[in-house]
């Protein structure tokens, strides 16, 4: 057989955009970005919506953190909260229910200039995603991941979640929840996650100081927020919220958040449990990882354009 | 060995008889090593500047169990892997009574006398075949001495297949040589003391020897490769540096290939925790940038069409590679079937056109790869390259391609733009593409890739009129591309009887077809469609020039009776006329069987 002709000639660099490029724009006199500057679509959550907060305060770590728009990547799964890219006036990608932490680690490996945040709900992280939850975890796998747990499915209109307690009335459980529920942070811990942290979306500054810190953590960190259901489950963490007599206890300041076992302790009894950073340890990251491997290979193939490698390989094939 | 012109024999010397091919199956189980010989003939076939093929089965099962190997050797054109061997080579028993009804008549077995007694062998077999009893195992203990069980004996074996077929023992040395390079010398000696042995056995008691005359392709530099490693590779050419995927067979030695040659690239391949992380890891890494690729078998490719959809639906560039095995479920999986056609085209839920490619043969799958990256790149759209068993599996050595001038180079670019509307609705024929994140937009507005029916910038509308015309872009830019898919040509006359139309590697065995029928005097004549989805436009000219469009096909029939692609044909142009020669017995086209079925359907 002859050489195939190509029907379809490779795109030049930088024909893979359907925009005009720009003069270089400069970076030096950039402004932190406002709230006004950041949001995009309003909201489709129902009013008092506990995700509302959980926005505001990405947009103030965005603005504190001074990260400019095209820097900023979003990612979500599927429900309530997954919404969340289009609120955000950055680059954003709203992906398949259950499936945003691979494709948000095939951005985070493949791109280490940018940083990834990904957001979703119980449904998403615990239920159909569960399985992407414990590896992404063990793998220790570079982002962000803020899972925004209202213990109810809610796009759906209530329906029950992997998180909804043992007695909860929904459209699937009228006689109330049979099921042991998920413990968010006895599963993050297990999996394998390097950063585990539990905040309530009803505690702003706490909110954002999680988030703090999660961003600055060389590795997989996941944070629970609660984040009520005014729709379907109303009131589900006022025991946590000291304005509606709940209390709000923080982590002591003894744990030793590099102790796995007196975190897995301390996470026994999450109703309302404890907030704060319960697990923080540091390990190689899969990024990391991938990157010393393609540094080694790199240097045996120093000063070789990228058909002379192959053409190494087909020498050996003759 | 159809055209033997038999030398003179002198004296008690062995005959040499002139061969332009010879068909040579090796039967045996499946830890006996038996795909290293006919690795070994294949690649000195390969330099030799024969034609060569290769087809092989092993067992699903991970250990024991019968394997085979059958290599085809030619001086011209080799497209199929052979009906009837010439030459069978058995190591058991079991291998000979299964096998022996491949072998032609009055070909020649290669038994090896100690696991298969002389006297056990009915006296109906020594009329019909040539029989040659080696004690094969006792010999290769006595070359290399020890007791490692039954290593060896498979070196042994082509050092007897290289003295009868006169090949060209300095460079078999060398390619034993270079197999061991880098392990304890004393198994490369331990190798040619074996080789020798088997070599020097064979001038002793063989009556009649064949020798193949020059190949047609001298002068080209070939390389010898499965279709596994020609459509990694390809990918690698086409500048792919992201990979996923989850192990199935036969896709695994893809990923495996990736995972372990990418990092030299500056890329990297994951093994992801199942199918559908797989798929959406490659997406996202696609969204970075840098169109990426995923691939998986029958199985896998089922729990991906819902991340595909997204593709479709996101209109993300991506390469899925299904390597189709026997199916449905978990079904046959290492035998070849051309059952995946349906879930390529139209797997997965919603209006969801997307661009499939089916390559023909191992060259093919190298070329194809780069094709599918540049569609996918230049349409924005996952491109599904649909190969097989068969095809994944055989060797076939090919013209070396020219490096320098293939391998692209496709960096992303996250230069500034002043603007940008991911889904422009007035794009020319609907086609537009993305920038990653990474890059500033001067206008402020930032896209989203999203899954929900959007707006042009990606946000979510549930209008009516922008999904009937988001519907319309995402189906005009693959209509778009049908305009400029190339033609398929006519494998001979463009008018007669019957068109057998082949996709795939189908290819092969139906031009065989074609020219054996020819030869008889029938006008038949092949057509070959590489492009699945979208077929190129005009394929009802070319069909009404015949009486009969017969569609071969490794599926079967459906409840509409036509195959898959058959279907699909039948589907577009609501001809009668299309049928469907198809059959699902897991095993590759017999040239005679294609010529049996055109014989009944045109009767």
């Amino acid at each position: 057989m002859s050489e195939m002709a190509f029907p379809f000639a490779v795109l030049p660099r930088g024909a893979n955009t359907n925009a005009t490029p720009v003069a270089p724009l400069t970076e030096a006199d950039r402004k932190p970005l406002t709230k006004k500057e950041v949001s995009a679509d309003h909201p489709t959550w129902c009013p008092g919506c506990g995700d509302f907060s959980v926005l505001a305060l990405y947009f103030k770590l965005i603005e504190k953190r001074r990260m400019f728009h095209e820097k900023i990547t979003t990612v979500a799964g599927i429900g309530c909260s997954s919404r969340f890219p289009y609120f955000v006036q950055a680059h954003g990608a709203h992906f398949i229910h259950g499936r945003a932490l691979p494709f948000a680690s095939g951005v985070a490996l493949s791109r280490p200039d940018l940083h990834v945040f990904v957001f979703g709900g119980d449904g998403d992280a615990f239920s159909i995603g569960g399985n992407h939850f414990t590896h992404t975890a063990r793998k220790n796998v570079k982002l962000t991941y803020v899972v925004m747990d209202n213990n109810v499915y809610g796009l759906t209109k209530s329906q029950t979640s992997p998180t909804s307690p043992i007695g909860f009335k929904s459209k699937t459980d009228v006689w109330g929840a049979k099921d042991r529920p998920v413990n968010p942070i006895k599963q993050a811990i297990c999996a394998g996650a390097t950063f585990v942290a539990r905040t309530t979306s009803t505690n702003p500054n706490h909110v954002l100081a999680m988030m703090e810190q999660a961003m600055d953590h060389d590795g997989f960190a996941f944070i629970q927020v609660l984040s009520e259901c005014t729709e379907f489950y109303a009131g589900a963490f006022d025991n946590a919220n000291p304005r509606k007599g709940g209390t709000f206890a923080e982590v002591p300041k003894e744990h030793d958040v590099t102790d796995e076992y007196a975190s897995y302790r301390l996470a026994e009894d999450l109703s309302p449990g404890k907030f704060g950073v319960f697990y923080k340890v540091q390990r190689p990251t899969k990024n990391a990882n991938e990157w010393q491997i393609i540094a080694d290979h790199q240097a045996k193939t120093v000063g070789l354009e990228p058909w002379q490698i192959l053409k190494k390989n087909f020498d050996r094939m003759k | 060995m159809s055209d033997a012109a038999v030398a003179t024999s002198a004296g008690g010397q062995p005959t040499v008889s002139k061969i332009s091919e010879a068909v040579i199956r090796i039967a045996g189980n499946s830890q006996d090593g038996i795909q290293a010989i006919g690795g070994f003939l294949a690649r000195l076939a390969g330099r030799s500047e024969q034609e060569v093929m290769t087809f092989m089965t092993i067992p699903s099962t991970i250990s024991g169990g019968p394997s085979i190997f059958q290599v085809r050797i030619g001086s011209g054109e080799v497209l199929s892997a052979g009906d009837e061997a010439d030459m069978l080579l058995a190591f058991y028993d079991h291998s000979y009574l299964a096998h022996l009804n491949s072998l032609k008549k009055g070909g020649i077995v290669i038994y090896d006398s100690d696991h298969l007694k002389p006297e056990a062998i009915p006296a109906e077999n020594l009329a019909k075949y040539r029989h040659i009893g080696v004690p094969i195992s006792s010999l290769t203990v006595e070359a290399i001495g020890g007791s490692g069980r039954d290593k060896g004996k498979n070196v042994y074996a082509l050092g007897l297949l290289a003295r009868m077929f006169d090949l060209n023992v300095e460079k078999l040395h060398r390619l034993l040589q270079e197999r061991f390079t880098g392990k304890d010398p004393k198994i490369a000696e331990t190798a040619l003391n074996a080789f020798n042995a088997g070599y020097h056995y064979t001038l002793a008691t063989a009556t009649e020897l064949f020798q193949f005359q020059p190949g047609e392709n001298v002068g080209l530099s070939q390389v010898v490769m499965s279709g596994n490693e020609a459509l990694a590779y390809g990918l690698i050419a086409a500048g792919v540096r992201f990979g996923a995927g989850y192990p199935i067979t036969p896709w695994s030695d893809i990923m495996e290939l990736l995972r372990r040659e990418l990092p030299k690239y500056g890329g990297q391949f994951q093994q992801c925790e199942d199918e559908i992380a797989s798929v959406s890891m490659a997406i996202g890494a696609s969204w970075g940038g840098r169109v990426a690729v995923t691939g998986s078998s029958g199985p896998g490719i089922a729990l991906k069409t819902e991340a595909i959809g997204w593709a479709v639906m996101a209109e993300m560039p991506l390469v899925v590679v299904d390597v189709q095995r026997g199916g449905p479920s978990t079904g046959m999986p290492t035998n070849i079937e051309q059952s995946d056609l349906n879930i390529a085209v139209f797997g997965g839920h919603g209006d969801c056109p997307r661009v499939v490619i089916a390559p023909a043969s191992v060259e093919d799958c190298f070329y194809s790869a780069i094709e599918a990256v540049n569609i996918a790149r230049k349409y924005s759209t996952p491109v599904i390259l649909l190969t097989d068993q068969g095809i994944a599996t055989r060797i076939e050595a090919f013209k070396e391609p020219d490096l320098r001038r293939v391998v692209q180079d496709i960096s992303p670019d996250y230069s500034a733009v002043t603007e940008h509307k991911p889904y422009d609705l007035s794009a020319p024929d609907g086609i537009t593409r993305h920038i990653a994140p990474g890059t500033r937009v001067a206008s402020g507005k930032y896209p989203v890739v999203t899954g929900l029916e959007h707006d042009e910038l990606g946000h979510p509308t549930g209008s009516p009129k922008v999904h009937l015309q988001m519907t319309a872009k995402r189906r005009n830019k693959l209509k778009k591309l049908a305009t400029e898919l190339p033609a398929p040509v006519v494998y001979g006359p463009p008018e007669g009887q019957v068109l057998l139309v082949s996709w795939g590697s189908a290819q092969g065995p139906v031009q065989e077809a074609v020219k054996a029928a020819r030869a008889a005097g029938k006008a038949v004549s092949g057509l070959h469609i590489k492009y699945i989805s979208p077929v190129p436009n005009d394929l009802d000219k070319i069909f009404e020039a015949f009486n009969h469009v017969l569609v071969v096909e490794l599926n079967d029939e459906g409840l509409n009776g036509v195959g898959q692609f058959g279907g699909l044909l039948r589907a577009r142009y609501a001809d009668k006329k299309i049928r469907g020669i198809t059959k699902s017995d897991g095993l590759t086209w017999k040239i005679r069987e294609i010529l049996d079925r055109i014989a009944a359907m045109t009767a």
